[in-house]
């Protein structure tokens, strides 16, 4: 230890303190997860935080880890003074988070308990100079540079005067700005006492900076939360963030980084159901966070694992978280719609989670998820239903650790379906419309009741950045797994079921009715051309023959003709007549169409 | 009566400090000096044995001897307690301070 002597020398030197009010704020890690995020990097360093807390709240744990992880990450020694329980007793109940206190003890750090025998007698005024002045020494001896005062209020409620409070609280910070130590003062305060009393208003006024824990009961669950109220020369995120205290310590829930920049994919993943892909033009994006709400049996779960087996026939890892229902119940239901998973199940591509809702917080929860996440480095996540964090105690908190998870997921591009019951078929339920504010896309699925029965329908309520279809489809579920089928509106109704049925059948008739009719009319008018083309055959015959008649008419004619002639001039012949005579008989002659036949009938010759 | 054997832990000549000194002298002007052996510690010159002797606060008295160890904090003023714890016969007729 005589190694640290000249360090600590330094920080007590009156120079180092003098400068330090204009040196901007240097932080002190506390190592508890979420904590140093909410205040931008931890304590003050150097100088005093107060932790208020009812009993319970965990300030013992918080100002103890603080110290723990100074001594183990950045090896510097701490001092643990203890008012209220023996050093033995918070020792032995530090053990489960596996810090290895009685090796740093050894080393590191030093617990001095600080309790007043209950046999000790007061008479008259005292002060807490004397143990200072040991505290500085040692110290100084182990070149401490944090410290911890474990349950003030105790050593406060002995001086049992306000103006003696006041007076040792300031001699208490006049040897810690001499120190130049981190220090962490708790104090008790009951929930409705809060921090408003004198004495803790006057703690305020003196510490840099101030944190207050809770711890509720809700629903018989407990709920933790921290919440910074002051912080000298520093930003820090307001409100109270949900805090648990987990098997390695206290971890403080926070939204992530409020910045949202995360790598988003544009690969599209299948939901498992060729249409719906088709809907979404493509499919979910790899990464994304998608909600499926809907009332209790609408198929949610089928939905979820048809996302999940088509996961596992990609070869990816599927965590399945199930709320209150087991995962081979999940396996055996998914069968009847015919869908296995139980060799992905084998094969370790496919792990089913399932937990009691009612077991633990949503904090809880979400913690151990987180860790099953990354144990298994999950590519696709489903849970169902995400509602169920809502039973686990506080609506507000369970929200926020929903909406957590689906950033965690999202950062670490794990493609995550997760179902939301929504108990009316109203889709505008607090905790689905904050969850879904976060979903990239939102399916719901909804009971349509019509003639008498009960169909499932779907409609992608929002689907960020994709083009995707606004048409509501019924889901039929069969052996052979989930189809979409049109749905039809009619007299501004939409028909699904039977009704759909039947409407496509009266669809399918009237098809084939006109497609009758069709060829009756194409079959009439066709017999209609056939007739008149064989009237058409039958008069051309008819005229054929006409005109035959009128030629064989006329050439017997000229050939009688003609012979007349003949006969004629045999006779002039035979009676010696004029030449002349005969040929003015021919220029004269009375009928046309003899004489036109006449005179070419002797050419034609 | 056993001899008593008495420690007052102090811190340097702080008020408190200072008046506890001043009322267990007055207290002990009524004990033959015989029975009595008296160890001022100051804890601002032996801060490391302050601790290691679970000191809180100052000043502290503690009654060594006789068995079992008494420990009485403040200022020593009220003087009826004080003998009480000490085991001295209250003499009734001592000043208050």
């Amino acid at each position: 230890m005589t190694s640290s002597l000249p360090e600590a020398a330094s920080s007590n030197a009156p120079e180092s303190v003098a400068g330090r009010s204009e040196a901007p704020i240097v932080k002190a890690p506390t190592g508890i997860i979420g904590f140093d995020e909410i205040t931008r990097g931890g304590l003050p360093a150097q100088r005093t935080t107060l932790i208020v807390g009812g009993p319970g709240a965990g300030k013992t744990v918080f100002a103890l880890q603080t110290l723990v992880t100074a001594a183990r990450k950045y090896r510097e020694p701490g001092i643990f003074v203890a008012f209220e329980e023996s050093s033995r007793q918070i020792i032995a109940n530090a053990a489960t988070f596996g810090w290895d206190l009685p090796a740093l003890e050894r080393e590191r750090l030093f617990f001095l308990d600080a309790q007043l025998s209950p046999t000790t007698v007061q008479a008259g005024d005292f002060d807490i100079a004397g143990m200072l002045a040991g505290l500085q020494a040692k110290a100084t001896e182990m070149g401490a540079k944090r410290i911890v005062f474990d349950g003030i209020d105790v050593l406060l409620t002995l001086l049992a005067d306000a103006g003696k409070e006041r007076r040792e609280m300031y001699r208490l910070q006049e040897w810690l700005h001499a120190n130049g130590l981190t220090a962490v003062i708790t104090a008790k305060a009951s929930e409705n006492e809060g921090t408003a009393t004198e004495r803790y208003s006057f703690m305020q006024f003196m510490v840099d900076a101030v944190v207050t824990l809770h711890h509720r009961m809700h629903d018989r669950i407990s709920l933790r939360g921290v919440r910074i109220m002051k912080y000298r020369g520093s930003g820090f995120a307001e409100g109270e963030f949900p805090m648990i205290i987990t098997a390695t310590g206290i971890e403080v829930a926070t939204f992530g980084t409020s910045e949202l920049d995360f790598d988003v994919s544009t690969e599209r993943v299948s939901s498992g159901i060729p249409r719906l892909d088709t809907m979404l033009d493509g499919g979910y994006f790899r990464g994304a966070g998608v909600l499926i709400s809907g009332a209790p049996g609408v198929a949610k779960t089928t939905l979820s694992g048809a996302f999940a087996l088509a996961a596992c026939k990609r070869g990816e890892r599927v965590l399945y978280v199930s709320f209150d229902e087991a995962g081979n119940q999940i396996v055996r239901n998914l069968r009847s719609v015919g869908m296995d998973l139980e060799p992905y199940v084998e094969a370790g591509l496919l792990q089913f989670y399932s937990v009691r809702t009612e077991t633990r917080s949503s904090e809880d929860h979400l913690i151990n998820l987180k860790k099953c996440l990354s144990d298994f480095r999950a590519q696709n996540l489903v849970v169902d239903p995400l509602s169920a964090l809502a039973k686990a105690g506080g609506h507000i908190a369970a929200v926020h650790a929903s909406l957590r998870l689906l950033d965690h997921a999202r950062s670490k591009g794990i493609t995550t379906v997760c179902t939301s019951l929504v108990a009316d078929e109203a889709i505008n339920e607090t905790t689905t419309t904050q969850i879904s504010t976060i979903a990239d896309t939102w399916i719901h699925l909804a009971y349509v009741v019509h003639g008498g029965e009960r169909n499932r329908t779907l409609t992608i309520v929002k689907s960020r950045g994709m083009k995707h279809s606004n048409q509501v489809r019924e889901l039929l579920l069969s052996e052979d797994g989930i189809t979409l089928a049109d749905v039809f509106t009619a007299g501004g109704t939409v028909l699904v079921g039977t009704a759909r049925f039947e409407h496509e059948a009266r669809m399918r008739e009237q098809a084939a009715n006109e497609r009758n009719e069709r060829a009756v009319r194409r079959k009439t008018a066709e017999q209609g051309e056939a007739r008149i083309r064989a009237q058409i055959a039958a008069l051309e015959a008819e005229l054929e023959s006409h005109r035959l008649a009128a030629e064989l008419a006329s050439s017997q004619e000229a050939e009688s003709e003609s012979r007349r002639t003949s006969n004629l001039s045999e006779l002039k012949r035979l009676r010696h007549a004029d030449v002349d005579t005969s040929e003015d008989g021919h220029r004269d002659g009375k009928r046309p169409g003899a004489t036109s036949t006449s005179s070419t009938g002797p050419g034609s010759r | 009566m056993s001899r008593l054997v008495l420690r007052l832990y102090v811190a340097g000549d702080g008020p408190n400090s200072v008046a506890a000194r001043t009322n267990l002298r007055r207290i002990l002007a009524h004990c033959e000096p015989s029975t009595y052996s008296l160890e001022i510690v100051d804890c601002l010159r032996e801060p490391i044995r302050t601790l290691q002797e679970g000191v809180l606060v100052t000043p502290t008295l503690v009654r060594l001897e006789p068995k079992p160890v008494r420990t009485i904090v403040g200022t020593l003023s009220d003087n009826t307690q004080v003998f009480e714890a000490l085991g001295i016969e209250d003499p009734a007729k001592v000043e208050r301070v």
